[in-house]
């Protein structure tokens, strides 16, 4: 079983990112426009990683609500990047086999005329391998 | 001036108008779009993950294809540019990505970021300027309220895609005056439309294009221009206010005079 300290390290590798540079001003929640629907808010889940409590990341419904904005990495005063470290802990979830978020048989039933060929892609590479 | 061009999935398909208009405005005024040959999809959003390589691949052989020819890379696309910008910066600044994807590429020359990547806006606004631009004009848009929607693609993060200001952007606005228009300054101009959430979570989106419309309409808007497909329909899904909203290069066209010539 792996730690949850490795877990740690393991989505500060894949973000690039050091949760020690927040200084908890919350401006990333404060301009998120998913924050209704986060669990997880940006600024916690800063705090979650330095606190090495990766096993609520990863089942946290903030993973699936983050827009990939960069409203958050854009405004950080402390340049923290917290939708670096939400993708990485989306991540660690798509790489294990079988946890995709989309799969293709869900596809036929959400399409209609207009929907562009751009959402497709964009959501297969955020919501699975 | 010739341009590796590089339109993206959308563009061929749904989003036919923007690459249409925009070819078509390019002829008018004095520049070519040359289609890379055999491109591939960009995959849409930019993959955030340090260790990502394969899914940067094929923005770096778009990258690399305009080196060989030495052209500037143009894209109509938000989401196109912003993802081979994105890449371009790996391949430029970041020795681990570029080792390992030219291990993949095996070029003859192997590619570190020497391609410009230039959004079809940045070539009107740096290469052809608006001034002159305005004198192609032979239909201005006189007194109509047009609203800049540039989501969040062509902005952030501003460090890398250096497109304008990215809380206070004008590219758009400028354009409109070079238009004959009034351009409309509202502020949820750079605020996200949802992007991909619209997919499995169609209400996230709505309610985020619907305080785009509110805020746009109250600010005297009659309708809205966007460089990206996605936002494009995530704002005709919305449902309050229901502005128009069509592509730059529509409204282009038509102030160039051009419009009826199109085929879609």
């Amino acid at each position: 079983m792996i730690t949850e300290k490795r877990r740690a390290e393991m989505v500060k590798e894949i973000s690039g990112v050091n949760p020690l540079k927040c200084m908890k001003c919350g401006k990333c929640s404060a301009t998120c426009p998913s924050f209704n629907e986060m669990d997880i808010k940006p600024h916690q889940f800063v705090s979650y990683v330095q606190n090495e409590n990766i096993e609520a990341l990863v089942n946290s419904k903030s993973l699936w609500k983050c827009l990939s904005c960069f409203a958050c990495v854009e405004r950080c005063p402390r340049d923290v990047k917290p939708g670096k470290l939400i993708d990485a802990a989306r991540q660690l979830v798509l790489r294990e086999r079988g946890k995709e978020y989309l799969s293709p048989d869900e596809i036929p039933e959400l399409l209609d005329p207009e929907l562009p060929q751009q959402l497709l892609v964009s959501a297969f590479r955020r919501y699975r391998r | 001036m010739k341009y590796s061009y590089y339109p993206g999935c959308t563009l061929s398909t749904k989003a036919k108008a923007l690459d249409a208009y925009g070819r078509a405005a390019a002829q008018v005024l004095g520049f070519e779009l040359e289609e890379i040959k055999d491109w591939q999809c960009c995959g849409g959003v930019y993959p955030l993950g340090s260790d990502e390589i394969a899914t940067k691949l094929s923005s770096v052989r778009a990258l690399n294809d305009a080196k060989e020819k030495g052209q500037d890379l143009v894209t109509l696309c938000s989401a196109c540019h912003h993802v081979i910008k994105r890449v371009n910066d790996d391949m430029k600044n970041v020795e681990d990505i570029r080792t390992r994807a030219n291990n993949y590429m095996k070029l003859a020359e192997p590619y570190a970021g020497e391609t410009n990547v230039l959004h079809f806006l940045e070539v009107l606004r740096d290469r052809v300027g608006f001034d002159e631009l305005k004198k192609k004009v032979v239909n201005p848009l006189k007194g109509r309220k047009i609203g800049a929607y540039y989501g969040c693609l062509l902005l952030r993060p501003s460090n890398i895609l250096a497109f304008d200001n990215p809380e206070n952007p004008k590219i758009l606005e400028d354009f409109i005056r070079a238009l004959g228009a009034e351009p409309v300054i509202y502020p949820y101009r750079n605020e996200c439309c949802g992007g991909y959430i619209s997919l499995k979570e169609k209400d996230m989106s709505k309610s985020m294009c619907n305080k785009i419309m509110d805020s746009a309409a109250g600010f005297g808007a009659e309708m809205l221009i966007t460089a990206c497909p996605l936002c494009l329909y995530n704002l005709n899904n919305s449902t309050n206010q229901q502005l128009p909203v069509v592509y730059f290069t529509e409204l282009l066209a038509e102030a160039l005079g051009i419009k009826e010539e199109v085929s879609l």
